[in-house]
């Protein structure tokens, strides 16, 4: 059984402007102790999927209206609220983009480990104290006593981002959910810590969900990554046949147009025509048409499901790029 | 640099500038420390290439880019520009020389004024240095909307009915309105989607192509760098450590900083993730950076040595293009 399930989530936002599907019609697993890339454009959808996991997204004006997400088999979406912190923080926790906004800026390190050693293990005093040390220090903190002290704007970003890892590993979570956790940070910064999310998750056997815009991260951290696009799942594969041989256009397109090691400026970079499309009125049929080299009139008309090839690797388009395109 | 010498002068030279920024510590205190954003770098740049800065945040190339441009005045050092000195130039030959530089910002989101038009905004340059008459003006920013890519009619539109990408092939725009001999573009793309990146490097290459300016590229992403560039300068903590061109750096790097960055930067293919571990520590501060290289408490190959003084810039090797400089005592034995 997989440790998570999104089934089919529909998430929409009411704004001025009309209802924007931010995430219409979602499903992929994670599996444990795997590592899930969630790989998009801004405003694909793929923060919105996380926090509906979650179930942390602001109503009004945002609302889940429809499907489901399963934790070990238990329907999440359905469940109390009064039940979720159960789940949230303890089983399932998160870390931001920007580590600024998740910490508390008037409490020192110290508060913020206190909090959740008393609520959750009851841990006080010396006991606690000393658990806090060791937390910061499987972190990667250099002088973790010091660091206890320390208010968090005296933190360097990739510190803060250590010392939020340190809190959401605190209560031994199943699954981690790191929303773009290296987007802020310097690359000599960022492969520090993605190298400790690796290695943490090695330790703990724990599967991550990291949601990223950035195919060279995923590359180096995921083992499996679903692609989205325009709030729906345009590709989910292992990364080594995503890399090799996308099937999807957009997925494709997208790959091509990375610059890479020896590419120079005398040969243009191959790239996909137009913008994304606003999630208010989508275009009907595949929401990539606009913008994809292969597309037919049937593309136009019908929405493509996703579907799995024979090796079970699954794309939402009428003509992958793995099959003859018949006309 | 001697290869530089023999052919035309170059259309940059910066020697040993400097910029520092004085901090005030309380209340009452004076100026108590000073951050050394830039701090004595010299370069040439070739007319017609792109040079780019490269580093991580904190290194002081934005801060050098606008010290370029004279949105910042130097604290020391002599800027040439086709051979004049504008370190020190203020009031018309200030005003004259920014008609020939031009800058492209990060972020495209806020560097257009949201209460114009887009063919005000790019009208605006032509206007504040009298270039043409209005009727003359507007045919221009027509040409221009053309040349990036945009449709002539949205002249009469807002920032904010754009996206990110449109909104930077404006800017673009902007910076083209006076023929510019040099554009300074600071991480013209960080701020845009994958899909669109690709979209606005493509047409900076073209319209380099088509009017032969000069680009100081400013990022810290490798992989768009060594698409880009002629050649390289690495900075780090205010200091260029390591130059050349684009092989040198590519093939070649010599200082132990410039390999740990290439080394870093996320590769997007699973078939080459490697066990590399990553370096140590974190970015010093530019107040007050450590002795000797600013480099070395992060460095796999210090000695004592790297402690006691400031490495020069020296020829990198033998492999070398004569113009391939770091800033490393142990460059020849790592």
């Amino acid at each position: 059984m997989p440790l998570l399930e999104v089934n089919n989530l529909r998430t929409v936002f009411h704004t001025e402007g009309g209802t924007v599907r931010a995430v219409d019609g979602v499903s992929f697993a994670v599996e444990p102790g795997k590592v899930l890339g969630i790989v998009g454009e801004s405003g694909c959808g793929k923060s919105v999927t996380a926090l509906s996991i979650m179930r942390l997204v602001p109503d009004p004006p945002g609302r889940i209206v429809g499907g489901e997400v399963f934790w070990k088999g238990t329907g999440l979406l359905k469940l109390p609220p009064k039940k979720m912190p159960s789940i949230r923080g303890r089983e399932i926790a998160m870390i931001f983009q920007d580590p600024m906004t998740s910490l508390n800026p008037v409490f020192t390190i110290w508060k913020h480990l206190q909090e959740v050693l008393w609520k959750r293990f009851r841990l006080k005093g010396e006991p606690a104290k000393k658990r806090a040390m060791q937390a910061l220090s499987e972190a990667g903190i250099p002088d973790p006593e010091s660091r206890l002290a320390a208010y968090p704007h005296e933190l360097s970003g990739g510190m803060k981002q250590r010392i939020m890892i340190a809190l959401a590993l605190l209560c031994e979570p199943d699954l981690l959910i790191a929303d773009e956790p290296t987007t802020a940070l310097d690359v000599t910064i960022q492969k520090q810590i993605l190298y400790l999310m690796r290695e943490m998750q090695e330790r703990t056997g724990m599967a991550i969900v990291l949601i990223t815009h950035n195919l060279g991260v995923v590359a180096e951290t995921c083992d499996d990554v679903v692609v989205m696009y325009a709030g729906k799942v345009a590709e989910q594969s292992t990364v080594h046949d995503l890399f090799a041989r996308p099937r999807h256009p957009y997925t494709h397109g997208l790959l091509r147009s990375l610059p890479h090691k020896g590419l120079t400026r005398e040969k243009a970079l191959p790239m996909i025509e137009g913008t994304v499309p606003s999630l208010v009125a989508p275009p009907p049929g595949c929401r990539f048409t606009p913008r994809c080299f292969r597309a037919e009139e049937r593309c136009t008309r019908e929405e493509p499901q996703l579907l799995a090839n024979a090796a079970g690797r699954k794309a939402a388009c009428h003509f992958p790029l793995d099959e003859e395109k018949q006309t | 640099m001697s290869a530089a010498e023999g052919s035309a002068p170059p259309l940059l030279d910066a020697r040993g500038l400097v910029k520092h920024y004085p901090v005030r510590g309380g209340f009452f205190s004076r100026q108590s420390a000073v951050v050394r954003a830039v701090d004595g770098v010299s370069f040439r740049v070739r007319r017609g290439e792109t040079f780019s800065l490269v580093g991580e945040s904190g290194c002081g190339k934005s801060t050098l880019g606008r010290v370029l441009v004279r949105l910042e005045d130097p604290t020391d050092g002599v800027l040439r520009f086709g051979g004049i000195d504008t370190a020190k130039f203020s009031g018309r030959e200030l005003f004259r020389y920014r008609s020939k530089i031009q800058m492209i910002f990060q972020d495209p989101y806020s560097s257009l004024n949201p209460r114009m038009t887009i063919g005000e905004v790019i009208r605006e340059p032509l206007e504040i240095h009298r270039i043409g008459r209005r009727r003359q003006q507007e045919e221009r920013v027509e040409q221009l909307l053309r040349e990036v890519g945009l449709s002539p009619d949205m002249m009469e539109r807002y920032p904010h009915e754009f996206s990110g990408g449109q909104r930077q092939r404006i800017g673009i725009a902007r910076a083209l309105a006076l023929d510019p001999e040099l554009i300074v573009a600071d991480e013209p793309l960080s701020a845009l989607d994958v899909s669109v990146q690709a979209q606005v490097i493509n047409l900076m290459v073209h319209l380099q192509r088509e009017h032969h300016f000069t680009y100081v590229f400013i990022s810290h992403d490798l992989m768009v760098v060594e698409y880009l560039s002629d050649r390289i300068a690495i900075m780090y903590l205010g200091k260029i450590v390591e130059t050349g061109t684009r092989e040198d750096i590519f093939e070649r790097p010599a200082h132990p900083y410039t390999r740990a960055l290439i080394a870093s930067s996320p590769v997007p293919d699973p078939a080459q993730r490697g066990e590399v571990q990553p370096i140590k520590g974190e970015i010093p501060s530019p107040i007050n950076p450590p002795a000797g290289c600013a480099f070395h408490p992060r460095c796999l190959f210090a000695i004592d040595d790297c402690r006691k003084a400031v490495p020069p810039l020296e020829p990198a090797g033998r492999e070398s293009s004569p113009e391939h400089l770091a800033a490393c005592i142990r460059k020849h034995e790592i």
